[in-house]
């Protein structure tokens, strides 16, 4: 087949409209079982885009071009290469669960909640598939429609606040980055084709303003230091499906634009500017692990464990070695897992005693101890203990920053601490202890639904973290042929 | 079946045990779960005894068992590394932790958990093995930090206790403390090496040697020493030294089978080992050997002090654990890797017997710990009694007894060794010999000996230990079931013989063979070897050293002190006050490090959250917001929909316009 790529962007919004029409919360059973079998057709045809991988190529696969806009030279131009591919997979996989995690806990506006995920996955896919610039933009900026509704419509009180944040840091740096494509255009010749623009000529100065352009459409996505403050408003104010889809995902995009704009496109400024996001990203690691230290509220806690996480993604991508940058898209993919894992978990919380506040908690492991053992693994999955995904990331990028330098790896390896304090002393007062909270007595343990979802989880996180192999060995020939790309200088 | 069938056995039985007891545990019930538990552990055990015949007939084993990633030239494996160093560490470990399990027959057997406290230890056991039979650096970490975990699940085993949930999480940060060190030696090892494999990595050190790496500003650094410190700081966590030993006595709040397995016995000289393992990498540097020696050696002195103030029965054996892995890095320090060993090797038999002697003692009080509430045992518990004397006599160095051989060897090793700090080491060892012996015999008089103390004992912290109860049996305190002293007796066996039978062949011999390098510029084995003329002769030796005399006159202090004169400690209490609380409050490092390290992180983070998060960035966010309003609030009245507005405004524009036409031209 060789549409495989539209199927996979296409099936969920088609599933998503089909959702939306069933209307009123009158249909809610029969709108969560069509959300369920949207999103796992969904997955089901991005499933041989697996199968199908050629992973001794670096070319782009599945490939799909016809003319959008002949005028402006504009193509509907879609493919994959070892960089893209896992996300994609990583999308469609998520997207079911948000799925089964709203099935009870969303019972107002069920058809537009499922269907505002479903659209978005395919969007989503649509971002990391597009190789036109034009393309890209439109679902890079069309994805965040669905979830300004999610924040917005089944968010917290504070909605209106982080829904406006939000969008001014997006806006300022989407625009940027439209200019730069418009830039592009002229001097590849009349071309929006991404590829055509891996291989222009760009001066210095030109590379230069690009440089921090696409830095600031990314870097507010990824997010990072100090673009970053949106996230933890978002995260609390966000149903749970929306923080897992915003952290396991939404992050991912800002981070993969690094990969697919900025490093091949500007390899000169990237060179020449690197000490400035190595500088952003280890201030991610530490400075935020401390903020994160200091939380009282859950969502706000994990949101800022994220922003840690992904500065080991931009710290891995800048340090231009096969080690540090696959490292870099092993952390996005574990992150997609673990974040995804931790934010169900407060949601499983949130559910039961509608609080986020760890004060209000505290000796669960009482009365649900297969949610306290699960919880466990995802805890240390994010303090990056070995056998779990979590470590694999981590581990490669402090491997890759000591060859670099050795303060790189220093401050990158203070994660080791910081992460297992802010995580296990959460971990501590939330699961841990005698029952202070007179609510907790009355608590139940996971249900089949939720034991499901955590399951699933489960096996990713500890899979990858036993075996790596499978996920390297996609990304690796991708990786290498772009870091031949960014060794090569594009100056006239 | 083939070898490779057998090493793959060796950590999987264990991880089998566990997890069938862990997630069919409820299923299957408590007893086939420690039935199954247990087989784990003894087929484990069965199988290294093969594995070590096979090493003894002289066939090693270095291969993978799975690539765990590869990228480019760059392979990361999991695989096995079959030595004699790895042997040794298997069967101690498989043997303590075989009768570990057994033991917690008896002492868990009341507890709710009981089937997850056997899928944790077998899990604990698995981890240890995958530790020790590591061929790489990065499978050391796994194993490494895998104990670690197990190590945080079991200090917090009852994990409503407060006191126990504070110290589990203290000791997982302390040792990530480590940890950070040791990535980063790791690291460094990648960036140089090109690999984490240890034949690898080993055969390229010599080229290495002189290598010197920049760090701080222009001053050129040994690479080797730079490595070897930063490897040791991860050891310093694990093995608790100097000044990341605060761990270790906390993690007493788990229950008495994991203190003796996990924190005597085994992951405790997790650190020892890999730098017996490393000794190709350490030997290539003084500075780190003697860094290492220095630690060593406060640890060895000044965490035994501590031991002759503490009243609680297992945290006396965790500073003597201290005290004793302290003996075991000065003799890494000293280049005596093998006397290292050694002494790892009948530590973990007489320590282990010490804890789970205390622990049987701790049945028998009903949960009191508190040895100023003991006494006159001795009649009521004859095995236990008798077991612990052989621990104690076997800790403190007693001629013939286990200890004896490793101890000696140690003190005699650093007085040969010529490093920088050497001196100081051997004073501190010799020091510390007399201080083991007092407090162990301080210990075992207050327990067994003397007037019987326990009907006083007011069951003050019966609470606290709420869930390790099992029940209040009152009346005089009989001896435990077979299944506590059933371990006792078979750890007494080893305590006693195993150091004269060992000590030739695996400090003399050829036993450790290539397991272990030592160069030609570190000569302290050979010149040891040159003192040595037999166990038999070094045991009747004894008596005209040194450390046979301090020892003596620890005991013999100690029996005046705490069975003849009780008012002599009392008084010196009262007339040393100051040094007095400084031991009781062990120097005031846990006080240091919650203020400054703890809380310090927490205000830091704080400030940052509200002063950068909050003031700065958000600030500016919202301060951006505003102004956009204000500004449109200030448009805003321009367009106020009248005609003459606009008409005047035009003009205006006209009339500016032309006024900079004109001056332009």
């Amino acid at each position: 087949m060789d549409s495989i790529l539209s199927l996979v962007i296409w099936v969920p919004i088609l599933a998503g409209v089909v959702v939306l029409a069933t209307g009123s919360d009158k249909n809610a059973v029969l709108a969560r079982w069509l959300a369920l079998a949207g999103s796992l057709t969904g997955l089901l045809v991005a499933i041989p885009l697996l199968t199908g991988f050629d992973t001794t190529t670096s070319a782009m696969q599945f490939v799909e071009k016809s003319a959008w806009i002949p005028a402006l030279n504009i193509h509907y131009h879609l493919g994959v290469d070892g960089i893209s591919m896992p996300l994609i997979l990583l999308n469609s996989f998520i997207t079911v669960l948000v799925v089964i995690a709203g099935w009870q806990v969303i019972q107002d506006k069920v058809a537009q909640y499922m269907a505002a995920f479903l659209i978005m996955s395919g969007l989503i896919n649509g971002v990391f598939a597009a190789l036109d610039g034009i393309l890209f933009y439109v679902f890079f900026e069309g994805m965040l429609i669905p979830l300004y509704l999610i924040v917005g419509v089944w968010g917290g009180p504070n909605r209106v606040y982080a829904a406006f944040k939000f969008f001014l840091y997006t806006l300022a740096g989407s625009l940027l980055m439209l200019v730069s494509m418009i830039y592009l255009y002229f001097q590849s010749g009349g071309s929006f084709d991404i590829q055509t623009w891996h291989a222009t000529t760009l001066g210095m100065t030109a590379q230069t303003l690009m440089f921090f352009a696409f830095l600031l459409a990314f870097g507010v996505k990824v997010p990072m230091w100090p673009v970053h403050t949106w996230l933890p408003d978002a995260h609390v104010e966000a149903p749970t499906g929306g923080s897992v889809v915003l952290a396991a995902i939404t992050l991912k995009v800002g981070a993969y634009g690094f990969l697919r704009f900025i490093l091949p496109i500007l390899p000169d400024a990237s060179h020449e500017l690197a000490w400035f996001v190595i500088a952003l990203s280890l201030i991610a690691v530490a400075y935020i692990g401390l903020v994160a230290l200091a939380q009282s509220d859950m969502k706000k806690l994990i949101a800022y464990s994220s922003i840690a996480h992904m500065g080991f993604v931009t710290l891995g991508f800048f340090m231009f070695s096969p080690l540090g940058l696959e490292g870099g898209l092993v952390q996005m993919i574990s992150h997609g897992f673990v974040s995804a894992a931790l934010f169900l978990c407060i949601g499983v919380m949130y559910d039961r005693l509608h609080s986020r506040q760890i004060k209000d908690y505290g000796g669960l492991v009482n009365r649900m101890p297969v949610f306290a053992a699960l919880f466990m693994l995802f805890a240390m999955a994010n303090a990056g203990l070995p056998a779990t995904s979590g470590f694999v990331g981590e581990f490669m990028v402090i491997m890759a920053a000591t060859q670099v330098n050795f303060w790189f790896a220093f401050v990158a390896a203070s994660t080791l601490i910081l992460g297992a304090a802010y995580t296990l002393w959460m971990y501590k007062r939330v699961v841990f202890g005698q029952i202070t909270n007179p609510h907790a007595e009355e608590l139940t343990d996971i249900n089949a639904r939720e034991t499901l979802l955590l399951g699933v989880l489960a096996v990713c996180v500890l899979g990858m973290g036993l075996y790596p192999k499978p996920f390297t060995d996609v990304m690796h020939v991708s990786v290498v042929d772009l870091l031949a790309h960014v060794a090569q200088s594009k100056l006239p | 079946m083939d070898m490779q069938m057998l090493y793959l056995i060796v950590p999987l039985a264990p991880l089998l045990g566990a997890i069938v007891a862990g997630f069919f545990g409820k299923l299957i019930g408590r007893t086939l779960s420690h039935v199954v538990a247990i087989a784990g552990v003894a087929v484990s055990l069965a199988a290294s005894v093969l594995v070590f015949q096979d090493v003894l007939a002289g066939h090693t084993y270095n291969g993978s068992v799975y690539t765990w990633m590869v990228l480019g030239d760059l392979r990361f494996e999991v695989g096995f590394l079959i030595d004699s160093l790895t042997t040794m560490m298997m069967l101690v470990v498989t043997f303590v932790s075989l009768m570990v399990h057994i033991y917690t027959i008896g002492y868990m057997h009341d507890d709710p958990g009981y089937q997850r406290f056997f899928s944790y230890i077998s899990l604990f056991t698995f981890s240890m093995l995958m530790l020790v039979m590591s061929n790489n650096f990065l499978q050391l970490f796994f194993g490494w930090e895998a104990v670690g975990l197990v190590s945080y699940l079991l200090i917090g085993f009852w994990y409503t206790k407060e006191t126990a949930i504070y110290a589990n999480l203290k000791a997982f940060l302390v040792n990530r403390v480590g940890d950070f060190g040791f990535i980063l030696g790791i690291g460094l090892v990648l960036a140089h090496f090109g690999s984490l494999d240890y034949a690898t990595v080993f055969a390229k050190a010599p080229e290495l040697a002189n290598e010197t790496i920049t760090i701080w500003f222009d001053t050129p650094w040994m690479l080797m020493s730079v490595i070897g410190i930063l490897l040791f700081i991860g050891a310093m966590g694990k093995s608790a030294q100097f000044p990341l030993h605060v761990w270790l006595p906390d993690s007493m709040e788990g229950p008495t089978p994991i203190s003796a397995l996990i924190h005597a016995a085994t992951m405790v000289t997790a650190g020892i080992f890999m730098v017996a393992r490393m000794s190709p990498l350490f030997e290539l540097s003084d500075t780190a050997l003697s860094f290492i020696m220095i630690i060593g050696a406060i640890t060895a002195l000044f965490m035994g002090f501590l031991g002759m103030v503490q009243n609680d029965i297992k945290r006396v054996v965790a500073y003597s654990t201290l005290s004793q892995l302290g003996y075991m890095t000065v003799a890494l320090g000293a280049s005596a890797y093998s006397v290292a060993v050694f002494h790892l090797m009948t530590h973990a038999f007489f320590k282990a017997l010490l804890f789970l002697a205390a622990g049987s003692v701790i049945i028998a009080m009903h949960h009191n710990q508190d040895i100023r509430y003991m006494g006159g045992l001795k009649k009521y518990m004859p095995i236990t009694w008798i077991t612990s004397l052989i621990g104690s006599l076997a800790l403190i160095g007693t001629p013939f007894l286990s200890g004896f051989y490793s101890k000696e060897s140690i003190i005699e090793a650093v007085k040969l060794s010529t490093l920088p700090g050497a001196d100081i080491a051997y004073w501190a060892v010799l020091i510390g010999v007399f201080v083991t012996a007092f407090y162990s015999f301080r210990m075992y008089f207050l327990v067994f000996h003397g007037k019987e103390r326990f009907h006083n004992a007011h069951h003050h912290d019966a609470d606290s230990h709420g869930q390790d109860d099992h029940g209040h049996h009152g009346g005089t305190p009989h001896e435990t079931p077979w299944v506590v002293t059933g371990p006792l007796l078979a750890l007494a066996l080893p305590s006693l013989a195993i150091g004269y039978m060992t000590i030739e062949p695996m400090l003399f011999g050829d036993f450790f063979g290539n397991a272990i390098y030592v160069a030609d510029r570190h000569p302290v084995m050979v010149e040891l070897n040159q003192h040595f003329h037999g166990a038999m002769a070094m045991g009747l030796h004894a008596v005209t050293t040194l450390p046979f005399w301090l020892a003596a006159a620890g005991v013999g202090l100690s029996a005046f002190f705490y069975l003849k004169r009780p008012d002599i400690p009392a008084a010196i209490q009262q007339r040393f006050s100051f040094i007095h609380s400084m031991l009781v409050n062990k120097y005031w490092f846990d006080e240091l490090y919650s203020k400054l390290f703890a809380g310090g992180a927490r205000l830091l983070g704080a400030g940052l959250w509200r002063g950068g998060d909050q003031a700065i960035i958000d600030g500016a966010v919202n301060g951006t917001a505003r102004l956009v309003e204000r500004a449109a609030r200030l448009l805003r009245a321009f367009q106020s929909g009248y005609i003459y507005h606009y008409a005047f405004a035009m003009l205006i524009g006209v009339f500016a316009l032309v006024t900079w036409f004109a001056r332009l031209n």
